[in-house]
């Protein structure tokens, strides 16, 4: 009975709110798009959005190149003066604040040092946006002037994933009326990676560098504790925090490392096992957290899930024993004309598993994140960006019911991701020190 | 056009993968059926398998988007 009052209180909660956020959530100009707002939620930014228009500044360390001698930095997202929407309302040698992420402006005749900039160009202004839109397609594209039909089909994979993320970030920032190109915010990713290649050098404390660090120092405070109280409390049985995170790493030995790698050789290999779990589990789980200190897409963002599948890979090769690579190189036990065949593939499968391990990571959790933002954004749909509050209150229920059964399954694929990244991981690692002793008696 | 396009290859691959995944759930379902003292072993290599076949179907959905 509890439970259903609680729910009652919830829903009705949510379809006050729903009405009220419609003008902030939406940011209020045209029509609502679920697709940019995903996008822009799974993006890394150099801010934590709150809600409405308040924003956390972190720390922004970006290196570059002034008047071609010496390396300055910013020190921090604030200096941007943090306005509606996340637009900075300071320009600082070139770079500006545009929804949350740090960027360049493209003109070089742009005043260095700080200046105020607006993002609307006061109405009259509206004209010239979007035939500088088009200017600046012709530029950066392919030789095809103001064909737009004739660019799309050439587009490749990074066109097509810039041009979504633009959609958002197609502005200009506005100084004494004239308007200014920003520069793409990465030329090698798409941005999909969290940033890339570009003209400065960005060592920021982003939204996914902030994820990461808060988990491993969870994590850190976490396993000190549970370590001390083994020592202190030696022979008995655990308690508190030692008893909740007991079962979780006897499962991973027993259950993972155990039956993969083998019980003579599976503790060499425990410390990874285990960071990697509890690392990959705390991404999750805390991306789960709609506000502050979670909300980070981390281990939804492909260069995180990268970095741990090459750790993977590296323990893997480094540790392989000669019968591992006499496998990949000369299988033994069949004919020549098929070692031939079965060669290449399994050089390709040494390369391929990480990167299987890395894509699966980022697509789950990636998937779940869009998903929930579209359920969301349901009420905003429904409610025309704020002119329908009836279509708002029916998407607001509708959303909700989905987003908690959502959110629900998201729990576990959080659980189990961080859990499929373990075992195969174990299983490849397992396969590389394993002794084989079946070809030993064909000789 | 090539996003529809895109949609429908992404489809396909997800049928590909929702039948292997339908055969290894009904499969584990009949074993633990059999040998419900195995359950365990079963449920851990259940989802080994499964995550090995969603692999090949999440490579098909990306490059079906990005190619």
């Amino acid at each position: 009975m509890r439970t259903k009052s609680i729910f009652r209180v919830f829903l009705l909660v949510t379809i006050l709110i729903s009405g009220f956020s419609n003008k902030t959530f939406a940011g209020g100009d045209g029509p609502f798009n679920p697709g940019e707002v995903a996008l822009h939620h799974i993006a890394d930014a150099h801010t934590f959005h709150f809600f409405g228009d308040i924003y956390i500044p972190l720390p922004a360390m970006i290196f570059y190149d002034r008047n071609g001698g010496g390396v300055t930095f910013l020190p921090s997202s604030a200096s941007f003066d943090i306005g509606k929407g996340g637009n900075g309302s300071i320009a600082i040698d070139r770079y500006v604040l545009s929804h949350g992420v740090v960027r360049r402006i493209k003109d070089t005749n742009f005043p260095m040092g700080k200046v105020n900039i607006s993002w609307d160009g006061h109405g009259s202004h509206g004209d010239d946006h979007s035939a500088h839109d088009h200017s600046k397609h012709d530029h950066s594209g392919h030789g095809h002037a103001g064909h737009d039909h004739g660019d799309h089909k050439e587009k490749g994979m990074k066109d097509k994933i810039m041009d979504e993320l633009d959609k958002g970030h197609d502005v200009q920032a506005f100084y004494n009326g004239k308007g200014f190109d920003l520069e793409d915010r990465s030329t090698l990713d798409g941005g999909l990676a969290g940033g890339g290649m570009t003209s400065y050098m960005d060592f920021s404390i982003t939204k996914n560098v902030f994820t990461m660090l808060f988990v491993a120092l969870l994590l850190g405070f976490v396993f000190l504790r549970v370590a001390k109280a083994y020592r202190t409390r030696d022979g008995q049985a655990p308690k508190g925090l030692q008893g909740f995170m007991e079962p979780l790493f006897v499962f991973i030995q027993d259950e993972v490392a155990k039956p993969m790698i083998g019980e003579e050789k599976y503790a060499r290999f425990m410390p990874y096992l285990m960071s990697a779990f509890f690392f990959i589990l705390g991404l999750n789980l805390l991306g789960q957290i709609p506000f502050f200190p979670g909300s980070g897409n981390a281990s939804g963002t492909i260069s995180i899930t990268i970095a741990l599948a090459l750790f993977t890979f590296l323990i893997t090769n480094l540790n392989g024993n000669r019968d591992y690579w006499t496998h990949i190189l000369w299988m033994p036990g069949i004919p020549a004309a098929v070692k031939l065949i079965i060669t290449p593939v399994e050089i390709m499968g040494v390369f391929l598993k990480p990167i299987v391990l890395f894509i699966r990571l980022f697509a789950n959790i990636t998937a779940g994140h869009i998903v929930i933002v579209a359920f969301v954004g349901l009420i905003f749909v429904l409610g025309e960006s704020g002119k329908n509050l009836v279509g708002a209150g029916v998407g607001a229920v509708a959303a909700t019911l989905l987003t908690m059964f959502m959110m629900a399954l998201e729990l576990l694929v959080a659980v189990l991701q961080a859990y499929i990244f373990t075992i195969l991981s174990a299983s490849y690692i397992g396969a590389a020190v394993e002794e084989h002793h079946h070809h030993e008696e064909a000789h | 056009m090539t996003g529809s396009l895109a949609a429908i290859g992404a489809g396909i691959a997800v049928i590909g993968a929702g039948i292997g995944i339908g055969n290894i759930g009904a499969k584990a379902m009949e074993s633990i059926a059999r040998q419900p003292e195995a359950v365990g072993d079963i449920r851990a290599n259940m989802l080994i398998m499964a995550a090995l076949i969603e692999g090949a179907a999440i490579i098909a959905i990306i490059l079906s988007f990005f190619i």
